[in-house]
Formats: C-alpha cells, sequence, structure tokens
C-alpha cells in the first residue's frame, strides 16, 4: 500500500488531492466537532426555524437548536459508522472469500451459497427489519450495515484467491508441507489485501449513505446527532414547507460531500489494485 | 439449445426463495418472542398470553409451524397487520402496483437520460461537456436520494407550488373521467419519479460511459468509419445499439432490488407502496406487515435476475450454445 503508484494516484491527480483533503476535513470536524461548535447542540430555543444570521451562521431548527453546532457534531456519527461498519464488512467478507477460495470443496460450496444469498436479499429492506427487530443504538447501526454488505467483498476476494491458488509459489509452499494457515497467512492474505483495502473503502462510502437512509426512515441512534437524523427532524417539522433551506441543504451536502470523496478515494485505490481499469479509463 | 443451463437457473431461483422463507421464518422468531412483539400492553395475563400463542400456532414445535408458515406463505395467508387488522397480503396487493409505477417509470427515465448523457460524454471524451456531465453524475450517485426529494419538495411544491408535495391523489376529489385522475395521478408523480431518477442516473450513466468508451475503440467502428459512413451515423446506427446492451440489463437485473430501495422516496412522498406500508410499520413495530414487505423485496430481486437469465438465455447465442 505504501507503493509509489498507490501515492501518484492519490496525490497526483487533482481528484485524489480534493477528495483527501476533504475526508482529512471531515475525520478533523469528526474529532474536535464538539470544541468547534458555537452552541449546544442540543439546546432548545424560543428562535425556532430562524434563518442565517451572524448569532446563528446556518439559523436554526425546529427547536431552535444552533444548525451549524448539531452539523458539526453530526459528523462523529457518520464516520464512525461508516469506518467501523465497512471494517466488519472486510473482516467477514476476507474471511469467506479466503476460506471459499482457498479450501474449495464443500466449504466453497455452503459459504459461496450463503455469500449469493446476501448479494440477493435486498439490502435496504434487511436492514429495516433488523433495525427495526433489534433497538436502535450505534452499535446496532453498525452491526446491521457490516453484516448486510460484506457479499461484495466476499465475492471478489473468492475469485481473486482462486488465482493465488493455482500460482507457483502457493504450490511450492504446498509441497513443502507447509500448513494450510502458513500459506493463508504468509501467501495468500498479503497478496489479497489490496484488494480487501479498496474494496473497504468503497463500502465506507456506502454504509455512510446506509446510515443516512436508516436515520432518515426513524432508525438512527436516538441519543446522537448525525446528518441523517437532521434530516429526518427537518422534514418531519415540515422544514421543507417552511422553507427552512438553511435547515435542510447542509446536511445532505455534507453527507454527498463525505460519500463523493470516499468513493473518489476508493476508485483510486481500485485503479492502483487493477491495473486493467486505468488502463481503460485512459485508452 | 442448452436447456439444461434454464433449468439450473430455475433451481437455483428456487433454492435461493427457501432460503428467504426459512430465513424470514427464523428471523422473526430468533429475536425475541413474538408473542411479546404480538402483546401489546404489558398487564396482559399468562392466560391471555397463552391464548394468543396458541392463536398464532406459537404453542407448537418449531418444525410445524415452519410447515405451517411455508403453506401459508403459498397461499397468500401473511398475517393480519397489527396496525390494521387487515389482512397483510391485502395491504400488499394494494400497494404492489404503486411501487412497480414509480420503479417502472423511474428506471425507464434514467436508462434513458443516462444512456443519452453516457453516450454524449463517451463521444466527446476529455472535453469541458465530459467533465461536466461525470461531475454531475458523480455527484447524484454520491447525493441521498431523500435529499434530493426534500429539496424538490423544497423547490417545486413549496417555493414554486406547481406540483403536489405527496401522495398519489387529491384527496376528496370526484373525477369527472379515469382521463382526469390518470391527469392527476401524474401530476402526483412527477417529483417522486424525479427523486427515483437521481437515484439511479449516476450509476447508469457511468455505465453507459465506460461501455460506450469501450465499443469505440472496437474494430468494427474503425471498419465502418473507413467505408465513408459519417461518424453521427457510426455512432447512432452501430456503435450505441451495441453499447446499450450491458445497461439494459443492468436495468432489468436491478429493476427487483430497486423497488427495495425505493422506501426512503416512497416514505418522503406518502407514495402508497410497499416502501411506505413498510415506513408506516416501523414505527408501530408492525412485524406481520414488516415479515411480509420483506418476503415481497426479496421474490422482486429473485424474480428479476431469473427474468434477466432468461433475456440472456433468448438473446445470447453465446449461452445457448455452451
Amino acid at each position: 500500500m505504501t507503493g509509489a503508484r498507490a501515492r501518484e494516484l492519490l496525490f497526483g491527480s487533482w481528484r485524489g488531492r480534493i477528495s483527501l483533503s476533504v475526508l482529512g476535513l471531515f475525520i478533523f470536524i469528526a474529532i474536535f466537532g464538539g470544541a468547534l461548535a458555537p452552541d449546544d447542540p442540543y439546546a432548545s430555543s424560543l428562535e425556532t426555524l430562524e434563518p442565517p444570521s451572524s448569532e446563528h451562521w446556518l439559523g436554526t431548527t425546529e427547536q431552535g437548536s444552533d444548525v451549524l453546532s448539531q452539523l458539526l457534531v453530526g459528523a462523529r456519527v457518520s464516520i464512525v459508522v461508516g469506518f467501523a461498519a465497512a471494517i466488519i464488512s472486510a473482516v467477514i467478507g476476507a474471511a469467506v472469500g479466503l476460506a471459499s477460495g482457498y479450501f474449495g470443496g464443500w466449504t466453497d460450496r455452503i459459504l459461496d451459497g450463503i455469500d449469493n444469498w446476501f448479494l440477493v436479499i435486498p439490502t435496504l429492506p434487511l436492514m429495516i427489519v433488523l433495525s427495526a427487530l433489534l433497538s436502535p443504538s450505534l452499535g446496532v447501526l453498525i452491526l446491521v450495515i457490516g453484516i448486510t454488505s460484506w457479499a461484495g467483498t466476499g465475492r471478489i476476494v473468492r475469485s481473486h484467491v482462486l488465482t493465488l491458488r493455482e500460482r507457483p509459489f502457493v504450490e511450492r509452499a504446498q509441497a513443502l508441507g507447509a500448513s494450510h494457515w502458513h500459506i493463508l497467512k504468509t501467501h495468500i492474505f498479503p497478496n489479497a489485501l489490496p484488494l480487501i483495502f479498496a474494496n473497504t473503502v468503497l463500502i465506507i462510502a456506502i454504509a455512510i449513505l446506509s446510515e443516512s437512509a436508516l436515520a432518515f426512515l426513524g432508525l438512527g441512534d436516538p441519543t446522537n446527532i448525525s446528518w441523517g437524523t437532521m434530516l429526518q427532524n427537518a422534514f418531519s417539522s415540515g422544514a421543507p414547507s417552511a422553507e427552512a433551506w438553511w435547515y435542510v441543504i447542509p446536511p445532505g451536502l455534507c453527507i454527498t460531500l463525505l460519500v463523493l470523496s470516499v468513493a473518489m478515494i476508493g476508485y483510486q485505490f481500485e485503479e492502483y489494485v487493477n491495473p486493467r481499469l486505468l488502463e481503460q479509463h485512459e485508452a | 439449445m442448452n436447456t439444461r443451463w434454464l433449468i439450473g437457473k430455475v433451481g437455483a431461483a428456487a433454492l435461493t426463495l427457501v432460503f428467504v422463507l426459512i430465513f424470514n421464518f427464523f428471523l422473526f422468531r430468533a429475536i425475541g418472542d413474538p408473542t411479546e412483539q404480538l402483546v401489546r400492553l404489558p398487564q396482559s395475563t399468562p392466560e391471555e398470553i397463552a391464548e394468543l400463542r396458541a392463536e398464532y400456532g406459537l404453542d407448537k414445535p418449531l418444525l410445524s409451524q415452519f410447515a405451517d408458515y411455508v403453506g401459508d406463505t403459498f397461499t397468500g395467508e401473511l398475517g393480519i397487520s397489527q396496525r390494521t387488522r387487515e389482512p397483510v397480503w391485502d395491504e400488499i396487493k394494494r400497494a404492489i402496483p404503486w411501487t412497480l409505477l414509480l420503479v417502472g417509470v423511474g428506471t425507464l427515465i434514467a436508462t434513458i437520460l443516462g444512456a443519452w448523457m453516457g453516450v454524449k460524454a463517451a463521444t466527446k471524451r476529455g472535453t469541458r461537456t465530459d467533465d461536466g456531465l461525470l461531475s454531475f453524475n458523480l455527484f447524484t450517485y454520491a447525493a441521498p436520494e431523500y435529499w434530493i426529494g426534500i429539496i424538490l419538495i423544497l423547490v417545486f411544491a413549496v417555493a414554486i407550488p406547481i406540483f403536489p408535495a405527496g401522495q398519489q391523489v387529491t384527496p376528496g376529489v370526484e373525477f369527472s373521467s379515469w382521463f382526469a385522475e390518470a391527469a392527476d395521478v401524474l401530476d402526483h408523480l412527477v417529483l417522486p419519479v424525479t427523486a427515483m431518477t437521481f437515484l439511479l442516473l449516476g450509476q447508469y450513466f457511468l455505465i453507459m460511459r465506460s461501455s460506450m468508451v469501450e465499443v469505440l475503440t472496437e474494430d468494427f467502428v474503425t471498419v465502418k468509419r473507413a467505408t465513408g459512413l459519417p461518424w453521427n451515423r457510426v455512432v447512432s446506427k452501430h456503435a450505441v445499439p451495441n453499447a446499450l446492451l450491458p445497461l439494459v440489463t443492468i436495468a432489468a437485473i436491478q429493476f427487483g432490488a430497486v423497488a427495495g430501495g425505493a422506501v426512503t422516496i416512497e416514505a418522503l412522498f406518502s407514495w402508497p407502496g410497499l416502501g411506505e406500508l413498510s415506513y408506516d410499520a416501523i414505527g408501530d413495530k408492525d412485524f406481520p406487515i414488516l415479515q411480509g414487505t420483506f418476503l415481497v423485496f426479496s421474490f422482486a430481486v429473485i424474480f428479476a435476475n431469473l427474468i434477466a437469465d432468461c433475456l440472456y438465455f433468448a438473446l445470447d447465442p453465446r449461452v445457448q450454445a455452451k
């Protein structure tokens, strides 16, 4: 991952540089958002749905809270859920893909069947059902998004491992009597890692969008403000009919920019992992 | 003719359906005792709970419960909604046409627009037009569809009130003809379908663009050009039809999945489809409805996949020869 090509792809293009800066900014806000917020994001006041002013740069919510403060605090949930869910998804996807591709036979048939099934199941309805059955919290959100989004990674890792297994260095290790665990750990996994990583970055983007959609449907973590819950509050309190654009536009724009920057970084890594893609794009 | 291939596909679809039924059955029993979900008043007596368990067949062994469940599902007995006390299947039957209308029209518009923009970008690759189209579509790709929907409401239903902000018909109006009613439905369809289009457009554009870029490098395009055919005709008569195939296939395969992804849009516009039915069920913890809609969403995906496979079989001679 420290290859010069990866660095060139990320820093060499304006899309890569902008994406990294935007992501860096959002991570900074996610860590220090609470301290940067000019007001208590939860404090209500009588100044409800006020347009932007020198006192409230992005106006106020239906409760009279400061929109900017909520926006700054809300970054944390998006980032935390996005990254944590993507890690869970990467671990399950990598484990299933590695075992399925390496061991073959019945292991492959069963795991691939499960993978297939998760690919087919409609993701958002499954997430809705799971989060409605469990009561909403940050952990439940991460878990639900994580276990519904690994199938693609599993599939890609499996087909990559199938080709790795036939490579001479793996056959050599097998002939020398190395254990499965040793071969997986030292030969297969390190070679599949860039692929897993590129896929995981793209899943972060999907996870952030999923969290916002679930929050909008009322299945978000009720104790934490996120951009999705802000949009849910805005919509259910009638902000669109009050033409409260200052309340509606910023959270959605933040989600879009964050997802866009993560997806861009993901595509750059995909090109690094799969040079054929780059040739295609340059052709 | 390789009918074995087709039989295999149908078999795989049937197997997935069985898995969905098993999963759907156990999911709603594994997480918490279903009677706890059924009993809405916490002060119910043990006798009442036992009676409820008997009513829903929960006192029988798990395997015979599952057999009952599968039998009931295939005869359309999906239970009773806890919220409306109506049969779940009746509610679902009423919602399906509305979801089909929204998803169908949205998919159609997104495919046409995505194809058109994709061709424009691919033929003008590397220019400002390409960059602009790419940036616009990447933005809509990353934007939450319900957020675009809220902005559409704010702009086109509130600030400039030209379209209704929700529901499928104007309530309480007696229509003089079916035509007037259809026009009213169409009026209500505009904003949700626009949001739906934005949900799909970015992806469809990217698929069409890269497919078109690839087709334009193929030999037959060069040959057609060499024959002296004008460039515009090479593109429209020869390159576009070939480049359309992947887009149309993916739009067909995704049709079922898109129905499940439209939940937020239906909830936002109070569009009376399966998505809004699920959304209303979330708040009331109406699990029979959630279980029913989840089953229909899964079935839609499996069915759409199977139809796409059959289309492949009918259209692509290579599959038949294999």
